[in-house]
């Protein structure tokens, strides 16, 4: 089920460096957001506190409060691996599990989320890899290796894991950063597709694809190097690409920076 | 290199001069000798080796009087010389697996320790501990096997002789100190924990953080992590290091000639004193034997030689077995 995500107050930190400051928006279920701005200005960061993967990093900790629909996932009796469990990611550089075959790769999250008959099993992966568009690719070789496919094909795989467990929020790290065009459309198609079932939040470099893909967009920017990255503003996608409220944004938008 | 390039051919008047120039480099010339002929004198160091080892065994093993592989007696003098390896085939290889058997899961245990769960200030004094332990010579080991540890597991051979005598390994059938195979076997699996440890600990801290990410965000565990993860991408090196430490625990010497009571029988009881080991025979025999005394410890030797080589063959076969699901070709 796409739950609603709302943070208020959030700061990231990797040991003493603040990473992002006081960050608050809240992001409607179906829907696509995406977050732009330049490089070091904490988007990334800021996506991986969504779902507890920040504070995998040694000395990164958070403060504030995000809530998915109605539950903290910061209260203190939250697990963060259940968190990851409910929120998906999907990262830049495709990383299916080299020694597992396609299928295993697929069905890896079910394994640890508890035991699955033979059948079962094959419905879900047949399920997720058609959901991920990769099906009439790979259905005569699921056994052979992920490792195998061509790097489109190994993050639609990435997603296909992603979606098999049915979490709640898939999040995206520059998914198509490390593909080339005709890859990168199948993963755009393929985000418009998902968004029905999910809630989706993709961190971008392409302006373009933000414009394609998002119906939101968030722009982030630091006031200079060290300094702590900000939430500008966040719009719907068109507001922002042709009208944005602040003149930072406009900058970034027409290329003036960044 | 430059003249079989596929890219279409720089145009330009100095291309030739540059051509020629770079492959006329001194510097060029003296690494490409110097290591041309390193390998060549590996290769030559080599074969004068295994030459060696061949004349010599085949002249003792031709005036053999028994059966080289299968007789439990070392009597090259005697008349006629009767010698065999059987005994000695047994007792490195039971000791060796005895030490791999204890030696493996501990040493992939410290090293997942020290590479994923130790606190930073505790991983690096930790590894440093682990170098020390490869550091000791073997004569200190044996040493300290035969002085410390024979005495203290005489109580553990008697409370497994006494609980686990069932098993047949564990009955001990006769009396004496612990000066026995299963000594020795623990003795080797603490020699060869180091190799074994630092081997592993490199490769699980090469396993790329995107692999642990991706198991990470599907909501593993830190156990899950590591299953899921680094194991699988470290398998070809664990077993590479096993390997590695599988040499040492065939090859050792003196630690072993140092615990070890030699005698020339063949026991499944591994608790009972005697057996013997290739390195052991030769190292216990080597100053008193005669020239054809020494020519059949050689022969023994290559078959040591020979069993490392079949060891080693079958690890690279089962690595390559495996290779396309291999993390090396993400």
């Amino acid at each position: 089920m796409a739950k609603r995500i709302d943070v208020s107050g959030l700061s990231a930190y990797y040991g003493a460096h603040k990473a992002i400051d006081d960050i608050s928006m809240t992001v409607e279920p179906r829907s696509v957001t995406a977050f732009i701005g330049p490089s070091g200005c904490g988007k990334s960061t800021f996506l991986r506190t969504l779902n507890r993967m920040h504070e995998v990093t040694p000395g990164g900790r958070v403060e504030g409060k995000v809530m998915l629909d109605d539950e903290n996932l910061y209260g203190s009796h939250v697990d963060p691996v259940a968190v990851r469990r409910t929120v998906g990611m999907v990262f830049q550089r495709p990383n299916p599990f080299p020694t597992m075959s396609i299928f295993d790769n697929v069905a890896a999250g079910l394994r640890l989320n508890g035991k699955y008959k033979k059948s079962q099993l094959n419905e879900i992966v047949e399920r997720s890899l058609k959901g991920a568009n990769l099906w009439n690719e790979v259905k005569d070789r699921l056994n052979k290796p992920g490792s195998g496919l061509s790097g489109g094909q190994q993050q639609r795989l990435c997603i296909a894991r992603a979606i098999a467990v049915e979490p709640d929020v898939l999040l995206m790290d520059e998914p198509c950063s490390a593909l080339d065009p005709i890859s990168t459309l199948a993963i755009e198609d393929l985000i418009g597709e998902l968004k029905e079932r999910f809630t989706i939040v993709i961190v971008t470099h392409n302006m373009q694809q933000a414009a394609r893909v998002s119906d939101r967009t968030a722009f982030f920017n630091l006031a200079a190097v060290g300094q702590p990255g900000k939430l500008i503003e966040l719009d719907d996608t068109e507001r922002i690409f042709s009208n944005p409220s602040v003149q930072a944004t406009e900058d970034y938008i027409s290329g003036r920076f960044g | 290199m430059v003249t079989t390039t596929t890219s279409p051919p720089p145009k330009g008047p100095d291309t030739e001069a540059r051509r020629s120039k770079s492959t006329a480099r001194p510097g060029d010339k003296i690494f490409l000798g110097l290591s041309r002929g390193s390998g060549i004198t590996l290769l030559v160091i080599m074969a004068a080796i295994a030459i060696f080892l061949t004349y010599r065994a085949a002249l003792a093993i031709s005036k053999d009087e028994a059966n080289f592989l299968t007789t439990s007696e070392w009597n090259p003098a005697g008349n006629p010389p009767v010698f065999g390896i059987a005994v000695l085939a047994f007792g490195t290889i039971v000791s060796s697996v005895i030490a791999m058997i204890i030696a493996v899961p501990v040493a992939i245990g410290i090293a997942l320790f020290i590479s994923h769960y130790a606190p930073r200030k505790l991983a690096a004094p930790l590894a440093y501990v682990v170098d020390l332990l490869a550091a000791v010579p073997s004569i200190i080991y044996g040493l300290w096997g035969a002085i410390f540890l024979v005495p203290y597991l005489d109580g553990l051979n008697k409370w497994l002789d006494e609980y686990m005598g069932w098993t047949y390994i564990f009955d001990k059938a006769s009396d004496g100190l612990a000066r026995n195979l299963f000594t020795v076997g623990i003795l080797l699996a603490i020699m060869i924990l180091p190799i074994i440890t630092n081997v592993t600990r490199e490769v699980f801290l090469q396993v790329p953080k995107m692999h642990e990410e991706a198991a990470l965000a599907l909501g593993a565990t830190r156990w899950e992590v590591i299953r899921m993860s680094v194991l699988p991408f470290g398998r070809s090196g664990i077993i590479s290091a096993s390997m590695l430490g599988l040499g040492r625990a065939l090859g050792e010497t003196m630690a072993v000639a140092v615990v070890l009571s030699p005698s020339f029988v063949i026991s499944g009881h591994l608790l009972d004193p005697g057996g013997g080991t290739f390195a052991q025979n030769i190292a216990s025999k080597f100053n008193e034997a005669n020239e054809f005394g020494r020519d059949a410890l050689i022969a023994s030797g290559l078959v040591l030689f020979a069993i490392t080589l079949l060891v080693n063959g079958a690890a690279r076969w089962i690595i390559a077995r495996r290779k396309e699901y291999s993390g090396a070709a993400a």
